[in-house]
C-alpha cells in the first residue's frame, strides 16, 4: 500500500516506523523540518519530502497521486483538513485521515464527508485519551481496558495480587469459579516476559494478565485475580488543558472531581465550564497544595498536563503523599517503561493510543480495529469475517482448524448481540466480529491476508 | 563486524550469476572456456555462501557506518574474485595485472593491461565488458534490487555507493524499489544500444559488448584499435549520443520515461550545464584542429573533435585518433573537462557536474559577500537553495580529491613515471577516464607500467569509483572505534 504521512511529529515519526516496517507499503514522510526528515530517513526505508503538507506540488512530489492513504497529522488542524481537500480534489486519493484536535470541529460531524470536507476518518487524540482513562477509572485496578464490537467485549489489562480468587490457582480452574460467565486469558507476561497461557499454566502474585471478556463481566474476572478494589470516589486530576477538562467534564457527575490548573485565566475559564467539579489554581506539584486539598484520600491521581516530565514528577510527588492510585500522562515509549515499573501506576501513552486507532484505519483485510497491547510488544485486533465457505479461509471452520501464525490466538467472537468466548471447536461463521491477540506483531501481515475478502 | 560479512557474503554469492553470460558466449562460441568460468563462478558463489552461512547468526540491520565497510569490501573482493577466469584462461597474466583490468572494470575506467584484444577469446572479452556493466550503476545497486532482506541497511550502501553530493532522493519510498526502476531504466538503454549499434554496422557481439561499455561509461573495446576499428561515422555518432545519455542522471531518465517528456532534463541544471560545455568544447577544439591544418576539412575535425572529447569528457575513454597529438590546449582541456563533467547519478566519474555548479555558486556567493558583507546569500542550484551542510561536504571532497590527485601522483613520480604519464594516469583513474598522456596515452595501453605503478592506479580507479569518501573514512580512527 502506498501510504503518504503529513507531518513528521511524535505521532507521524510513530506511525511512519510502525508502518514501514511492514514489507508490502511504501511510506513517504512529508514535513517542513529538513532536519528531522534526514534523521528520519536514516533510520527508515522510507521517502521523505520537505515543504509545506497542504501545498499541491508537494503532495504531487510526495507521491499523492499514486497514494491509497494520506494521512495528517501536522500540529495545524487547518493544514491537515486542508490537504485532506487538496488531496482529494486534485489526486482523487481514495482513503483521507486526519488529525483533527479542536473540539470546534470535531464536535461537528456533518463538517466532513461526502458534501462537506474530504477527510474520510478524522482522529481526535485529546478525546481517545479522554475515553481511554475515563474507562481506567471505571475499572479500578485495570493496567489496561479496550474495547472491541462497539463495547461489547473488552481487553483487560490488570497486575494480579494477592487475594484474588484464582492467583494462586491453575488457569483450568477459572471456569470453576465463575460458573456462567465466560472469559478467556489471551496472555500473561511474567516479570516483563511473555509466557503463553496453557490450562495449566498457575497465576502468580505479580503477574500481568490480560484477558478477554463480555463488558458486563469485567468487574467479576477482576475479581478473580486481585481483591476488589473500591470504586473510585475521589479523583484528582492535575492540568486543564483539553484532556484534564474533558476527563472532569466525563467525570464530575459520578465522581468528586478535583482538578489544579496553573494558569488563573485558564484556571477561571474551566471553572465556568465544569458543573460539580472543584477547580483549584495552582502548581499540581506544589506539595502544601496537595496535602491542603486531602491527597491522602485520593482514589486516583491523573496528571494530565502537557509536560511530560511535570507529569511524572507530580504524580510521584501525589503517590509519596498518600495518593491510592496515579496515573501520568507520558509520550516518550522509554519514559513509559521506566515509570510503569516503579513509582508510578499506569503510565499513559497518548501516542499508543492515537497509533492503535489510526492504523486500524489502514488495515488491510477486514481489520476493524487494532490495539497495542503492552506498549506495541503486542497487539489485539478485531477482524469482520466475510464471504462463505469458498470465498474465505476461515468460514466454516472451528478455531483449532483456522491455520494461525504462530503465537496468535483467538480469544472471542461476537456473532450479533452475543459474545461467545473461543474455544477450539467453536465454528466461524459468515459476518462474525473475530478477537485476535498477536504476541508478535511481525505476524500481524499474515493475520490480515487470513481475513482478506478472496478476489472474485 | 560479523553483521557486514553476513552481507558481504550473500552480495558475493548472488554475484555468481554474473558468471553466466560469459558461460553461455563461450558455449555458443565455442572458444572452450566455460569450464574456467564456470570455476570462476563457483569459487565467487561458494565463498560468498561460506560466509554468510558462517555468520547466519550474526545477522542484523546495518548501521550507518557498516556501508562503508560493506561496499569497499564488495568492490575490492569482487574485482579479486573476478580476476580468476582471467588468470585460468591466460596463465602468463600477472595477479597485479588481472586485478588491474577487473578493477578497470568494475569502476568503468577502462584502461587495459591485455594487448591483441582482436584475438582474446570471445568470452573473456564479453567478462570484461560485462564488469563494465554491472560496475556502470553499481554493484550494490543491483545487489539492492534483488535483496529485499537489506531494508534500511539498503540506504546507508545506496548511500556509500552512489555517486554525486546529494542521495536522500529516492525515485521510490522503498530502497528495493528504487534500485529496481534505476536497473529498469539502465537495461532499456542499454537493450537500445545494442540495436542502435547493430544497426550501424557492428556484428552483434560487437554490439553487445560495446553496449555494455557505452552506457556504463567505460572505455573497453573488443579492439586494440577502439572505436576506429570501425572507421565509421554512424557508429561514432550514435555512441555520443550514447554517452551523452549515460553522463546523466538516471533518475532523470527514469521520470522522462514514466512521464514520456523532456521536460525533466530542460529543468535540471546539471543536463543543461553539461550540454553547453559539451558542445562548447567540441565547437573550439573543432575549430582549433582546423587552424592548425590537423584534419583537411572543418566537418572531419568537428567528427573526430565530437567523438573523442565527448568520450574523454564523459569518462568513457574510447578512442579513434591519437588526440595527444593535438595542439596541446585540445588534451589538457580534454582532462580537464572529465574532472568535472558527469552528472550525479550518471555511470560516469569526476567530481560531478553538480559539485563543479556549487562551487561555482558558492565562490560567487563569497565575491558578494566581499562587497556586502551583511548581505544574506544563499547558494542556489537551479531555484532550489543548497543547505549548507552539503557545501561543506563538498569542498571536503574537493579537498581530498585534489590531496588524493597529488599524492597519488607523487607516488608515480616517486617510481619514476614522467610527470606527463604520472599526473595524467592518476587524473584518468581517478575519473575513471581510460587513457592519460604521454606512455599511457591514448593509443598506448597500461601494459609498460611497473608493478608497483599498476597498483597505485588501481588504488585511483577504486578511489575514484566509491568517490574517495566511503574508502578513506574506513582509516580513520573513529569509525573502528567502537
Amino acid at each position: 500500500m502506498k501510504i503518504v504521512i503529513l507531518g513528521a511529529g511524535q505521532v507521524g515519526r510513530t506511525a511512519a516506523h510502525h508502518l514501514s516496517r511492514e514489507e508490502a507499503n511504501e511510506v513517504t514522510v512529508v514535513d517542513v523540518d529538513e532536519e528531522i526528515l534526514r534523521d528520519l530517513q536514516d533510520r527508515l526505508d522510507i521517502r521523505t519530502v520537505a515543504g509545506n503538507a497542504s501545498y499541491p506540488t508537494v503532495l504531487e512530489a510526495a507521491g499523492a497521486p499514486e497514494a491509497d492513504i494520506i494521512v495528517a497529522l501536522t500540529n495545524s488542524d487547518e493544514v491537515n483538513m486542508m490537504a485532506c481537500e487538496v488531496a482529494f480534489t486534485l489526486f482523487r486519493t481514495p482513503t483521507k485521515i486526519a488529525r483533527i484536535r479542536s473540539a470546534e470541529y470535531t464536535s461537528r460531524p456533518q463538517l466532513f464527508g461526502e458534501e462537506a470536507l474530504s477527510v474520510d476518518v478524522f482522529i481526535s487524540p485529546e478525546q481517545l485519551v479522554t475515553e481511554y482513562v475515563e474507562r481506567l477509572i471505571r475499572y479500578p485496578g485495570a493496567l489496561q481496558v479496550l474495547e472491541f464490537a462497539d463495547g461489547k467485549v473488552r481487553l483487560v489489562g490488570v497486575r494480579a495480587l494477592k487475594g484474588g480468587l484464582l492467583v494462586g490457582h491453575c488457569l483450568r480452574e477459572l471456569p470453576q469459579h465463575l460458573r456462567k460467565l465466560d472469559s478467556r486469558v489471551v496472555a500473561i507476561y511474567r516479570k516483563g516476559r511473555s509466557i503463553s497461557p496453557e490450562g495449566d499454566t498457575v497465576i502468580e502474585d505479580g503477574d500481568e494478565v490480560f484477558f478477554l471478556a463480555a463488558s458486563n463481566d469485567i468487574r467479576r474476572v477482576m475479581n478473580e485475580m486481585r481483591k476488589q478494589d473500591d470504586p473510585v470516589k475521589r479523583i484528582v486530576i492535575a492540568g486543564g488543558g483539553n484532556i484534564g477538562f474533558r476527563l472532569a467534564k466525563a467525570l464530575e457527575r459520578t465522581n468528586q472531581v478535583k482538578l489544579i490548573e496553573r494558569d488563573p485565566r485558564r484556571a477561571r475559564k474551566v471553572s465556568e465550564l465544569l458543573e460539580h467539579a472543584i477547580v483549584l489554581n495552582g502548581d499540581a506539584a506544589d506539595e502544601e497544595l496537595l496535602i491542603e486539598e486531602n491527597i491522602d484520600s485520593a482514589d486516583v491521581f491523573a496528571a494530565m498536563t502537557n509536560s511530560e516530565e511535570a507529569n511524572i514528577l507530580s504524580a510521584m510527588l501525589a503517590k509519596r503523599l498518600g495518593a491510592h492510585k496515579v496515573m501520568a500522562l507520558i509520550n516518550k515509549p522509554s519514559y513509559t517503561e521506566l515509570m510503569e515499573s516503579g513509582s508510578i501506576d499506569v503510565a499513559i501513552s497518548p501516542q499508543t493510543i492515537t497509533i492503535g486507532s489510526l492504523l486500524a484505519h489502514v488495515r488491510r483485510g477486514d481489520v476493524v480495529r487494532v490495539h497495542s497491547l503492552r506498549r506495541g510488544a503486542a497487539e489485539a485486533l478485531e477482524a469482520i469475517v466475510h464471504g462463505d465457505a469458498q470465498s474465505s479461509r476461515v468460514v466454516g471452520k472451528t478455531v483449532a482448524q483456522i491455520e494461525l501464525p504462530e503465537g496468535t490466538l483467538i480469544g472471542a467472537i461476537v456473532r450479533g448481540e452475543e459474545v461467545i468466548m473461543a474455544h477450539h471447536d467453536t465454528l466461524v461463521q459468515a459476518d462474525d466480529h473475530v478477537i485476535l491477540f498477536l504476541s508478535d506483531r511481525r505476524h500481524l501481515e499474515a493475520v490480515e491476508k487470513l481475513f482478506l475478502r478472496a478476489s472474485r | 563486524m560479523l553483521g557486514v560479512a553476513h552481507v558481504l557474503g550473500l552480495v558475493l554469492a548472488i554475484f555468481g550469476v554474473a558468471y553466466l553470460l560469459p558461460i553461455g558466449c563461450s558455449i555458443v562460441v565455442g572458444d572452450g572456456l566455460w569450464p574456467q568460468f564456470l570455476l570462476g563462478a563457483a569459487i565467487n558463489s561458494g565463498a560468498g555462501l561460506l560466509i554468510a552461512l558462517a555468520t547466519l547468526k550474526f545477522r542484523r540491520e546495518l548501521k550507518a557506518r557498516d556501508g562503508f565497510l560493506l561496499v569497499t569490501l564488495v568492490w575490492v573482493l569482487m574485482s579479486a574474485f573476478a580476476t580468476i577466469p582471467l588468470m585460468l584462461a591466460l596463465p602468463r597474466l600477472s595477479f597485479t595485472r588481472a586485478f588491474f583490468e577487473t578493477m578497470s572494470g568494475l569502476t568503468t575506467t577502462g584502461s587495459t593491461v591485455l594487448t591483441g584484444l582482436d584475438t582474446l577469446p570471445p568470452s573473456l572479452n564479453l567478462w570484461r565488458h560485462s564488469l563494465h556493466w554491472f560496475g556502470g550503476l553499481g554493484i550494490i545497486v543491483m545487489a539492492l534490487a534483488v535483496l529485499p532482506l537489506l531494508g534500511v541497511g539498503g540506504m546507508q550502501l545506496y548511500k556509500a555507493e552512489a555517486p554525486g553530493p546529494i542521495k536522500d532522493e529516492k525515485l521510490a519510498p522503498r530502497i528495493t524499489e528504487t534500485a529496481k526502476s534505476l536497473w529498469f531504466v539502465y537495461a532499456t538503454i542499454t537493450g537500445a544500444a545494442i540495436i542502435s549499434l547493430r544497426i550501424c554496422g557492428m556484428s552483434w557481439f560487437d554490439a553487445i559488448c560495446h553496449s555494455f561499455s557505452v552506457v556504463g561509461l567505460g572505455g573497453f573495446s573488443t579492439h586494440d584499435a577502439s572505436i576506429a576499428y570501425f572507421n565509421s561515422p554512424a557508429i561514432e555518432f550514435v555512441l555520443v549520443i550514447l554517452m551523452f545519455i549515460a553522463s546523466l542522471n538516471f533518475a532523470r531518465h527514469f521520470i522522462a520515461l514514466r512521464r514520456m517528456s523532456l521536460q525533466t532534463y530542460t529543468r535540471d541544471p546539471e543536463c543543461k550545464a553539461i550540454f553547453l560545455i559539451l558542445a562548447a568544447s567540441v565547437i573550439v577544439i573543432a575549430i582549433l584542429l582546423t587552424w592548425h591544418g590537423i584534419y583537411p576539412s572543418f566537418i572531419t575535425s568537428l567528427r573526430h573533435s565530437a567523438f573523442n572529447v565527448v568520450s574523454m569528457a564523459t569518462t568513457t575513454g574510447f578512442v579513434t585518433q591519437d588526440y595527444s597529438t593535438w595542439p596541446v590546449f585540445a588534451p589538457i582541456w580534454m582532462l580537464f573537462l572529465s574532472c568535472i563533467v558527469c552528472s550525479t547519478g550518471s555511470t560516469g566519474g569526476g567530481i560531478k557536474m553538480f559539485r563543479t555548479l556549487l562551487l561555482a555558486r558558492q565562490a560567487g556567493r563569497e565575491l558578494k559577500l566581499l562587497v556586502h558583507p551583511s548581505a544574506m546569500a544563499s547558494v542556489r542550484i537551479g531555484g532550489r537553495v543548497i543547505p549548507d551542510r552539503v557545501a561543506d561536504a563538498v569542498l571536503g571532497f574537493i579537498f581530498l580529491y585534489f590531496m588524493t590527485v597529488a599524492l597519488l601522483t607523487f607516488a608515480l613520480l616517486l617510481s619514476g613515471l614522467d610527470f606527463d604519464s604520472a599526473f595524467s594516469a592518476i587524473v584518468a583513474g581517478i575519473n575513471n577516464t581510460a587513457h592519460g598522456l604521454g606512455t599511457v596515452g591514448p593509443v598506448r595501453n597500461y601494459h609498460s607500467l611497473t608493478q608497483f605503478q599498476t597498483w597505485i592506479c588501481t588504488v585511483a580507479m577504486l578511489l575514484g569509483r566509491l568517490e574517495i569518501f566511503s574508502v578513506i573514512v574506513l582509516f580513520t580512527p573513529a569509525f573502528w572505534r567502537k
